[in-house]
């Protein structure tokens, strides 16, 4: 079941588009902000709200990236695999937050605290290599200085 | 010689805050719009026609013209609609950003007026999931700009009325595709569409819809305010105004500059970015995002605009460089970005989604030390079988580009890599995936 405050959110997309599909994309991320992804039971629900069959819905889930359609944890650390980032020393970083969380790109380390995602370029690219842990841009990043921004996240 | 102004980012804050309306008021704002509401929609089209505006999203397509393309009058179709494409997920490119994060009104104020030169109903802004700040800053300059009057029913008591949304795309480089994008936006897959119909007559929900850049749309205000020949005069070319070009990689001061549009590379490079870091050498530049042919020494003193980079094999795109030096392998740089453009594909049309792919792996093999002499061929082959007009869209013929002149230019390292059997540029035990 959608909340009452799922459910108001999403209607309020409502004026914004003239078809309730149209607003599919902003709903699934109105669940996700509130449980951090989107179940197939809230898929379902969704989809009942916006009069759309729960199988297109998942079609339009899984194909953008930031839909996520399996749990993640309290922390999603997005680190930047383009170009600029990678000729700035991207390898070393991915391998040192895979050394100091204990888990591969794609997976959450069992304490639930950390999801480390691959992502495609975020648009910062004079300050490579770059990341994002939940809203937060690092920039400039070194190997370093991996440690200390970790424990900003608890 | 061209004038030093730089009206799009002149007004950017140096710790990245953003204009409010007021300040965006006082340094001048929202006269364009005040200017083009006492001229006819056709004569603000004419007046951008003039100018020699050319849209910044990579294409380079006359922004007047596009807009002139759109059905007009009483007789046209209700609503239309104006979208601001403000994806910008190509790799390398990052211009757009400081815009949205600085100076959002430059952007609705731009936007307001390209909506009444088409009489458009409603006005999206189609953002990108990661740019967070900017979405803040545009959510607020929006109620700022209705407040005051902007934006509503009735603006400024022109008899014309625009409502804008901001809508935050869910991430996929293919949303920057103009009809995909419109695909988004109707809350489906962002597969590209088929043109014709072009989206200035059959668009977002049937009806007529012009998208145009963030960067593109910026300049409107400014055009309206100071007249088309100011804006030319702009220029160092034939292509009116000024443009935001960038440089990421290791030069000593990567960051993004407001220069005179045809503004040469190697300017750009040394003046701007400060040259490469100490012990390195520039070896080429992809000049303009993910998606163009590597430049080189030889082609540093073009200047950056449209038609002169044609002239050399090369685009303009997003005019954002990407520097390779001489310690960085050109194969892994490559393999890089195919496997962006394979993981972005959309799947729609076979070539792109294979081919994509398959590329991406014999990169792959190359880098690990597994390639073959014919991979080579293979290769070639894909460059010609990915060429525009074998594909539904342009993400794949993107993806050649920097391939097809990486195979030129980098024979000697692909030889190498096939030669050894090993990436010459990981020595020191460093990772490969």
């Amino acid at each position: 079941m959608l909340s009452p405050e799922e459910k108001k959110e999403i209607e309020a997309e409502f004026t914004h588009y003239p078809t309730k599909q149209a607003v599919c994309i902003d709903a699934m991320k109105v669940v996700q902000k509130h449980r951090g992804w989107v179940s197939d039971e809230a898929l379902r629900d969704v989809a009942a709200l916006l009069d759309m069959a729960p199988d297109e819905l998942d079609g339009i889930a899984t194909f953008y990236n930031r839909i996520y359609r399996r749990p993640v944890g309290r922390h999603v650390i997005l680190l930047c695999d383009s170009v600029s980032c990678w000729i700035m020393g991207y390898e070393r970083i991915r391998g040192a937050l895979m050394e100091r969380l204990g888990i591969r790109l794609g997976q959450t380390t069992a304490d639930h605290r950390f999801t480390f995602l691959p992502n495609v370029c975020l648009g910062a690219c004079d300050r490579a290599p770059v990341m994002m842990v939940n809203e937060d841009l690092h920039l400039d990043l070194k190997t370093e200085k991996i440690e200390k921004i970790l424990e900003e996240y608890s | 010689m061209p004038t030093l102004e730089k009206p799009l980012t002149q007004h950017l804050r140096t710790d990245g805050t953003p204009l409010d309306l007021d300040a965006y008021e006082q340094a001048g704002g929202y006269q364009g719009l005040r200017k083009a509401l006492q001229m006819s929609p056709a004569e603000v089209t004419e007046t951008v026609k003039r100018a020699g505006l050319r849209g910044r999203g990579g294409a380079g397509f006359p922004t007047g013209v596009k807009w002139s393309l759109v059905p007009m009058g009483a007789g046209a179709p209700h609503p239309k609609y104006l979208v601001a494409n403000a994806d910008e997920m190509e790799p390398g490119a990052f211009k757009d950003r400081r815009l949205l994060e600085g100076n959002p009104h430059q952007l609705i104020e731009g936007m307001i007026i390209a909506a009444y030169a088409i009489e458009a109903d409603v006005a999206y802004i189609f953002l990108r999931w990661a740019y967070r700040q900017a979405q803040e800053a545009l959510s607020r300059a929006i109620a700022e700009a209705t407040e005051r009057g902007y934006l509503g029913r009735e603006i400024l008591g022109s008899g014309h009325g625009l409502k804008m949304i901001l809508h935050v795309s869910a991430g996929r480089y293919i949303c920057g595709e103009e009809t995909a994008l419109l695909n988004a936006l109707e809350g489906k897959r962002a597969n590209p569409r088929a043109k014709p119909p072009y989206p200035q007559t059959v668009g977002l929900w049937g009806k007529p819809t012009v998208v145009n850049n963030v960067e593109t749309l910026c300049n409107i205000p400014h055009i309206l305010k100071n007249g088309a020949d100011w804006f030319k005069g702009l220029s160092r070319t034939k292509d009116g105004g000024t443009k935001l070009y960038g440089a990421s990689g290791k030069v000593k001061r990567p960051g993004l500059w407001e220069l005179p549009m045809g503004t040469p590379a190697r300017e750009i490079l040394e003046e701007h970015a400060g040259g490469m870091r100490d012990g390195l050498r520039f070896r080429a530049a992809i000049p303009g995002g993910a998606s163009t042919e590597f430049i080189t020494d030889a082609q540093l003193d073009v200047p950056m605009d449209f038609d002169a980079l044609r002239t050399v094999g090369s685009r303009l795109g997003t005019g954002t460089m990407i520097i390779l030096d001489d310690q960085t392998c050109p194969v892994g740089l490559l393999w890089n970005l195919e496997q962006f453009f394979a993981q972005e594909s959309c799947g729609w049309c076979t070539p792109c989604w294979s081919g994509l792919s398959w590329v991406e792996q014999v990169l792959g093999a190359m880098e690990r030390g597994e390639g073959e002499e014919k991979d080579l061929e293979i290769l070639r082959e894909q460059t010609k079988f990915m060429a525009p007009g074998n594909t539904f869209c342009a993400l794949a013929p993107g993806a050649m580009e920097p391939l097809a002149s990486g195979l030129n230019y980098f024979c000697d390292d692909f030889k190498r890599h096939i030669d050894e059997k090993r990436c010459p540029w990981r020595m020191n035990g460093d990772t490969l995936r």
